[in-house]
């Protein structure tokens, strides 16, 4: 679909190449995401594609035919393009603006208006809005039709440069969503350049991290998450996404605590209270004789009905939210951290209890990724 | 008042047909520099290295005082209305140039890359974004131009051109001649103000940013 070929390009009254020999393909309906700190050529390398910069080496090859033998006006018309500051017409109605390329490409006035319609109707817009200024626009708004006007001749290609990056976060996550699964529904092949690698793993099948003009590393999210190429892109990543990585492999099995905490449903409270101060803690899990989960129990639902109940199990409660072990700690860590509730018991096949996972063992995984290396280190030393 | 009503009730065709020739001659004076100012002013946003010579030689001719310009090209051109006429068109360069300049610079830039990158030709890019963008300021700056100029055809009644002018000078030429310089006086000023309502009017209609879905 898209193809580098050594493409370099160095900018007049600079001696260091702003992209340097650049190799990479881009399969149909791919979306990438090329991604890096200023200036290290992305988006240089995006104009390139349409020829807002012209390479100074190299070949660029759209479906086979190289850009640089194309005529550069009928090349752009059919390529779409998204621009951070979105750059609508203002003296037009918000119709006319999605459908300039069509203008441009000479289409009747029923064929624009009808492909106008048929656009808007793909982000949630009322059609009225055809005939609203873009001014009268919210900014989420203005851009989703700065998308529609890169999709109204229904080019192959779209490039978009930090669509999203002048957005308030809320706007920008909605628009985010819908762009995906609109880029899903429309199987477009997109180029996308940010510099907010949430946005890029979010969006991206496939990042393209560059670096002083180079490409450091090419790969899916889940790959250069999980396998960074060197410093960089680790540096890059951040170590806080990395982390947020490890909880999609680890599973809760291997940080759960295999010693509960448990009290036999037919205790009395007071045994129960025993076991409490016994192992000074404010809760209990509920089992029973073959130590399948029934419940919880916590000092505070004794303490309301220690006069009425004499039995564990009359005071229980049954409503036990619990995991199985072999769950992805991702998906535990997320319901523990929205339900408030400071563990969750770990389960096996028919209810039995083998383990607990603590908001305590969670603050140790994240203390590990963060400080585990320097503090072997600082061991080390000593 | 009087008496400048009887003039005047007197005198009313005679007063139409300088009014007439007084706006004619400010008119066509403006319309021959807008013709030659506009492309001007495009070429000086375009090749920006241009505009500080260009701008600066249109202020020059602003700092000439209007009577002594209009007697230099008098000397050429001769007595008449043609004198007046380029006179006019001179002082009303800078005007327009300066705000076609304005108006082409002020165009948003991420608009025009936005158009430009979508496909349009250079071409394009000026007739369907640039000039639709400017057009307001264009026309705040033959606005500028024509008011000045109905106060430049005034004093052409010297060259022998005629307009209300001419009334003035004859008001001040007769004894107890006020009457007659307020029905040449009167006129002029109500076609400034006039003028300057209805370029408003235009240049706040052709502004997109009052466009709106109701309109």
């Amino acid at each position: 679909m898209l193809e580098f070929k050594e493409v370099t390009k160095t900018f007049e009254g600079s001696k260091k190449p702003a992209v340097n020999k650049l190799n990479l393909s881009i399969e149909k309906g791919e979306f990438v995401v090329f991604i890096g700190p200023s200036g290290c050529g992305k988006t240089t390398t995006m104009k390139m594609i349409n020829r807002l910069v012209e390479p100074t080496d190299g070949q660029i090859l759209v479906e086979g035919t190289n850009v640089l033998e194309q005529d550069s006006v009928q090349l752009r018309r059919s390529i779409g393009y998204v621009i951070q500051q979105i750059g609508l017409m203002p003296h037009m109605t918000v119709g006319e603006n999605i459908s300039l390329v069509g203008s441009l490409l000479k289409w009747s006035k029923e064929k624009q208006r009808e492909r106008a319609k048929e656009l808007i109707s793909l982000v949630d817009l009322p059609e009225e809005y055809l005939n609203r200024y873009p001014h009268e626009l919210s900014g989420g708004q203005q851009q989703r039709i700065g998308v529609l006007r890169a999709l109204a001749a229904d080019p192959p290609l779209i490039l978009m440069d930090e669509p999203f990056g002048a957005l308030d976060p809320i706007t920008r996550d909605g628009l985010q969503e819908e762009f995906k699964k609109l880029q899903k529904e429309v199987d477009k092949t997109i180029v996308f350049v940010t510099h907010d690698m949430d946005e890029a793993i979010k969006l991206a099948d496939k990042i393209v991290i560059m670096n002083a003009g180079e490409i450091v590393q090419v790969g899916s999210p889940d790959e250069i998450l999980k396998h960074p190429a060197n410093e960089f892109v680790e540096d890059f990543i951040g170590k806080d996404r990395l982390l947020q990585s490890r909880p999609d492999v680890t599973r809760v099995e291997q940080i759960m605590n295999a010693n509960p905490i448990t009290v036999k449903e037919e205790r009395t409270l007071k045994e129960a209270i025993q076991v409490m101060r016994d192992n000074r803690v404010d809760s209990l899990l509920v089992i029973d004789e073959i130590g399948t989960l029934k419940g919880y129990i916590d000092i505070e639902m004794i303490d309301a009905q220690y006069k009425k109940r004499s039995y564990v199990y009359e005071a229980m409660d049954t409503e036990e939210y619990s995991v199985h072990k072999s769950d992805l700690l991702r998906d535990t860590m997320y319901r523990m951290l929205r339900r408030g509730s400071a563990y969750v018991p770990v389960i096996e096949e028919n209810d039995r209890l083998v383990g607990i996972v603590t908001r305590a063992a969670l603050a140790n995984m994240v203390y590990d990724t963060i400080w585990g290396d320097e503090t072997a280190e600082v061991a080390a030393a000593d | 008042m009087e008496t400048f009503i009887t003039y005047v009730s007197q005198n009313g065709f005679y007063i139409w047909e300088e009014f007439y020739r007084h706006f004619l001659m400010a008119a066509y004076g403006v319309l021959f520099a807008s013709i030659i100012s506009i492309p001007v002013g495009i070429l000086i946003a375009r090749y920006g290295k241009l505009s500080s010579w260009v701008l600066t030689f249109g202020s020059i001719i602003q700092t000439i005082p209007v009577l002594g310009f209009m007697a230099i090209t008098m000397v050429a051109m001769g007595l008449g209305t043609t004198t007046v006429i380029t006179t006019v068109f001179f002082y009303s360069l800078l005007p327009i140039i300066q705000n076609t300049y304005v108006g082409i610079k002020g165009v948003d830039s991420t608009v025009t890359s936005a158009a430009y990158a979508s496909g349009m030709t250079r071409l394009q890019l000026l007739t369907k974004v640039e000039l639709p963008l400017a057009v307001s300021v264009i026309m705040a700056g033959i606005r500028t131009a024509l008011v000045v100029g109905i106060g430049i055809v005034a004093i052409g009644t010297f060259v022998g051109a005629g307009g209300l002018g001419a009334i003035i000078v004859r008001g001040t030429n007769a004894t107890d001649g006020t009457a007659i310089i307020l029905a040449g006086a009167i006129p002029t000023a109500l076609m400034a103000i006039v003028a300057d309502l209805v370029m408003g009017k235009i240049e706040r209609k052709l502004n997109p940013v009052n466009k709106t879905a109701t309109a």
